[in-house]
């Protein structure tokens, strides 16, 4: 995580110019749903394996910047995701959302927060997440057995970081002051 | 790392009703998501519309993917067969000429076959492909194992239609877009293929586990015939799939099965053919049973 005040800009100050607001705004949201289509792509898979980027992405945006998602954000990102994802269509919805939910409030309760614990609370959503998914995929007709998410799981929680290593990369592309202000 | 200062509502009332209706939205949120998920699992084919119409939008870059992942992989296999390319050259020699033999065989077999079935008046149905396609993209972050491919509606494509490569049976078209389609793979949880063992035609079910290996149960318990290395192709029964279709090799002999593995992994394909439904005809009603039978 950068050691920049999470509440506003860069910590170089570039006399006269500002942030593009259009990059700004739209690069988390962009980046969540490249997320959510580039697992498919790089491979066609016999078995779970790739972690779901979209979800490791919206986390690690909530994490960084508290806030710059809003809690519906779940809505349209979740029904993009489950467009392509493969579950049965509202899983994403539901999960994201509740994901929000439960990182905003825990957010409230524990202010003060290092790697470490911003990790272990990814772990604790993205292993619930992966359960939750197989839970309503047999709720809804097929019978996997537990053992097919392992490798998911573990893929998932090692990938974080270096997901959230991406994003910090992206928050400070967003944030680069390239406008001139008049 | 300290708490951000702006996230704290104080003693303004408008900051205090945008937390609280944030908080309420995110909750109207969850409602929805559990009513589409009750929707979609209760009549599963409720969004196939929306999902088509989305792949079919993405279908372009699955295209540039799709070609880039079989060109990676044939960069790995380059470097790979040039270590093994003179072990390799010599059993393929050896191969081929048992193979030259055994298509000789085979020719005349085909041949003794079609003037059977000329004599039995039995037609194949459509055995032309319906289309070539690529495989796109696959939901390889859930459970469940849907590919897409590069065909649809416009190339003729329908619902039930199965796919296969050289190597034996991908899957079978689930939902069809006007340019893509979604496959349900034979290794999915919920995918059953009546097959039978090639040599001598023990007929068995294969459904898929999920992790890329097929569940072989034998419709006919009590002693179990399968042995490690036996080789199912599809049987025909259920009139989806054309039977003798390849399908999967046993590596696992289990008590009323086996597991098995696939022949045609999707990882390692390029293109897919997809074949027409295999509808066997009925047998023509028997003409007049009182003059002809007795």
């Amino acid at each position: 995580m950068p050691k920049r005040s999470r509440s506003g800009g860069p910590a170089r100050r570039n006399i006269n110019r500002a942030p593009s607001p259009l990059l700004a705004f739209t690069l988390p949201w962009l980046t969540i749903l490249v997320g959510s289509l580039v697992p498919g792509w790089l491979m066609i898979a016999s078995a779970p394996v790739l972690p779901p980027l979209g979800f490791l992405l919206f986390l690690s945006w909530r994490q960084l910047r508290p806030g710059l998602l809003p809690i519906w954000s779940g809505l349209p990102l979740g029904l993009f995701d489950d467009l392509f994802s493969g579950q049965p269509f509202g899983a994403a919805v539901l999960l994201w959302s509740l994901a929000a939910i439960v990182l905003e409030l825990i957010e409230a309760r524990v202010p003060w927060r290092s790697f470490l614990t911003e990790w272990l609370v990814a772990i604790g959503l993205i292993v619930t997440y992966i359960v939750a998914c197989l839970v309503l995929v047999n709720l809804a007709g097929a019978g996997a057995h537990v053992g097919i998410i392992l490798p998911q799981v573990v893929i998932s929680v090692l990938s974080y970081p270096l997901v959230g290593r991406l994003v910090a990369v992206v928050d400070r592309f967003r944030l680069t002051p390239i406008m001139v202000v008049q | 790392m300290a708490p951000p200062a702006n996230r704290r509502s104080g003693f303004s009332r408008r900051a205090q009703y945008s937390t609280f209706f944030s908080y309420t939205a995110g909750g109207v949120v969850v409602v929805v998501g559990l009513i589409l998920l009750v929707v979609s699992i209760l009549n599963p084919g409720a969004f196939s519309g929306l999902r088509g119409v989305a792949v079919d939008a993405t279908q372009p870059a699955g295209e540039v993917t799709a070609a880039g992942r079989s060109y990676g992989r044939h960069v790995w296999a380059s470097i790979g067969g040039f270590f093994v390319s003179g072990r390799e050259q010599a059993r393929l020699e050896r191969e081929l000429a048992e193979a030259k033999v055994r298509l000789v065989e085979a020719k005349a077999t085909e041949a003794e076959n079609r003037r059977l079935k000329s004599l039995l008046r039995l037609k194949e149905a459509g055995s032309a492909p319906v289309a070539f396609a690529r495989l796109t993209r696959s939901t390889s972050a859930s459970a469940r194992r849907f590919a897409i491919i590069s065909a649809g509606r416009k190339d003729g494509l329908a619902k039930g239609m199965p796919v296969r490569s050289p190597e034996g049976l991908i899957g079978r078209v689930m939902e069809v877009g006007s340019s893509s389609a979604r496959v349900l793979l034979i290794t999915d949880t919920e995918s059953l293929v009546p097959v039978r063992r090639a040599t001598d035609g023990v007929p068995a079910f294969a459904q898929g586990n999920g992790d890329g290996t097929v569940r072989v149960r034998l419709i006919n318990l009590g002693i179990n015939p399968l042995k490690t290395g036996d080789v199912m192709v599809s049987s025909g029964s259920g009139g989806l799939y054309r039977p003798g279709t390849p399908m999967v090799i046993l590596t696992k002999i289990l008590r009323d099965g086996a597991i098995a593995r696939v022949l045609a992994n999707p990882s390692d394909t390029d293109f897919v053919m997809i074949e027409h439904t295999w509808a066997p005809q009925e047998p023509p009603p028997p003409a007049n049973i009182e003059s002809g039978g007795r």
